[in-house]
């Protein structure tokens, strides 16, 4: 199932937010989205993945989502948005727990799940005995229980200290190669958005517009040891964004 | 001083002054206990002594005498049982619709502005005022005291569960939308207990509240309950026993504190 936004524009509040935005997602590809700080690309995640409702223009499928997908779009939240009050495997049933599963069958999914993301032996932890990084860990591991089609991870690494998110991103790159998945990526670091994104596009201060968006051919489980050759992509795309996050930096907060 | 602060002292240097700490009170277990033995044993030396009059305020010990009496004739049994019948009632009754309005009032846009000004305009009008009224309407009977408490719980429980659920994260919320769980599922697994710790206080406020207003209702028209007994004693300028029911009225309150509090540690483990 591919993702396609055509001709997105959301106002807020009387100013234009989000513009004529058009982005394609295809399937099993990964899509960094990165702009100055307040462009919209949190509300363009989230009318991606439909909790919020674009004023003008579509975010379309394509396709059917593969056999066995429960939620075909998925979010991983920055600040993980995990229950207090439930365990870690509470937190991930939670997910299945609406869809005409039976008991067993979401148990079996659970343990499944945990066992792939290596959580297994956290299972009946509660998420403020965990670290920041493990907590995140949980989130993913309840957006790859319901078997996504494309995961909507909105700057997933940022609530967390330097080194976790270098363990983590490291976790996503494997997860990729393992599972394939779809993604759009929305983060304001760039050195994530080059190592993650088969495509990286760049959002212009508000009211974000697709500025460029740039093609990173490097195949993800070499971009770790191939860091100078990213760093070329990283320096184009922050020539872009300079002058934005500069503006935008200047600008009065209105709404 | 030691050997290497006597070396630094000599170069002029000396500890930074410690100046943190404080500010974080820790339970003690038994402090509390103590602190309540210490003075009714004062109390009582007072009253032995002579410092205090009879009259004006009878010793703890000639109170529990009034009180096991009251437990010997077998009439402590029927007034805590009229009494703690009427509470239960009044205060579930109360606790419910406080949390179903409240949550409506967090919830719905509509109910909230039906609500939120109803609870402003009826909230302070002490309910005790109104019990004539509810004799009119629901006879002098049980009916009237447990409405005086329903009433009376039902604005500081709506208030409390309100504020408990507007205060819910909403990223929660979000999630719990982008996994497609039901609009039922989402109050019931995301928003309840969010709001538990706010409902849980909201229930605190609410059983004193509920205490006080059972006293004031079973003083109009009550044959048997612990505020009949009071007003009886009072009436009888029977001190001892007047102590004795305002005892079982503290019994009843630290009791109900003390269930909650058990309450609190289960539904909220939780939290750090």
């Amino acid at each position: 199932m591919d993702l396609r936004v055509v001709g997105l524009t959301h106002v807020y509040a009387g100013a234009p937010v989000l513009q004529d935005i058009d982005l394609e997602i295809p399937s099993g590809r990964i899509l960094c989205v990165v702009g100055p700080s307040g462009c919209g690309k949190s509300t363009l995640l989230r009318m991606l993945g439909g909790l919020e409702r674009p004023d003008a223009g579509a975010v379309l499928q394509v396709g059917e989502p593969p056999e066995g997908c429960l939620n075909p779009l998925t979010y991983i939240f920055q600040d993980f948005a995990l229950l207090p009050w439930r365990s870690v495997a509470g937190n991930v049933a939670l997910a299945l727990e609406d869809r005409r599963l039976g008991r067993a069958e979401i148990a079996r999914i659970v343990d499944d799940v945990l066992a792939r993301t290596r959580l297994s032996a956290y299972r009946d932890a509660l998420p403020r005995q965990l670290s920041g990084g493990m907590r995140q860990r949980v989130a993913i591991a309840r957006a790859l229980a319901v078997r996504p089609a494309c995961l909507l991870m909105d700057e997933p690494l940022s609530a967390l200290d330097a080194q976790t998110r270098e363990l983590l991103m490291d976790d996503l790159v494997g997860l990729w190669l393992r599972e394939g998945f779809t993604a759009c990526y929305v983060t304001h670091n760039l050195a994530e958005a080059v190592r993650l994104g088969h495509r990286v596009a760049v959002l212009s201060r508000r009211p974000g517009r697709v500025r460029e968006v740039i093609e990173i051919d490097m195949p993800l489980e070499e971009r770790a040891e191939r860091m100078p050759e990213l760093a070329v992509h990283e320096r184009r795309l922050w020539q872009l964004l300079r002058e934005e996050a500069a503006a935008a930096d200047q600008e009065l907060a209105d709404v | 001083m030691s050997e290497p602060a006597c070396a630094h002292a000599r170069e002029g240097a000396r500890p930074v002054p410690y100046r943190g700490g404080g500010f974080a009170p820790r339970p003690r277990r038994w402090a509390g206990a103590a602190f309540l033995a210490g003075l009714i044993a004062f109390w009582e030396m007072c009253s032995r002594l002579g410092w205090i009059s009879p009259l004006a305020l009878p010793a703890p010990s000639e109170a529990l005498a009034a009180l096991r009496d009251l437990a010997q004739s077998g009439l402590l049994a029927k007034h805590l049982g009229a009494s703690l019948g009427r509470l239960a009632q009044g205060w579930t009754l109360g606790v419910l619709a406080g949390i179903a309005a409240g949550l409506a009032a967090g919830l719905f846009s509509l109910a909230r502005a039906g609500i939120l000004p109803l609870v402003a305009a009826l909230f302070p009008i002490p309910k005790i005022a109104l019990l004539p009224l509810f004799i009119i309407w629901f006879g002098i009977g049980e009916e009237s005291k447990v409405a005086t408490i329903l009433f009376g719980t039902f604005f500081p429980m709506t208030i409390a569960v309100y504020g408990g659920v507007d205060n819910v994260d909403r990223t929660l919320i979000r999630m719990g939308q982008s996994f497609g769980l039901s609009r039922l599922s989402i109050i019931r697994k995301i928003v309840l207990p969010g709001a538990m710790p706010a409902i849980l206080s909201g229930m605190r406020i609410s059983a004193s509240i509920a205490i006080i207003l059972l006293v004031a209702a079973e003083m109009i028209g009550a044959e048997y309950g612990v505020g009949a007994y009071i007003l009886l004693a009072g009436n009888l300028m029977a001190t001892d026993q007047l102590v004795a029911g305002v005892m079982i009225l503290s019994a009843m309150g630290l009791t109900v504190s003390w269930l909650l509090g058990m309450a609190e540690r289960r539904l909220l483990r939780w939290r750090a």
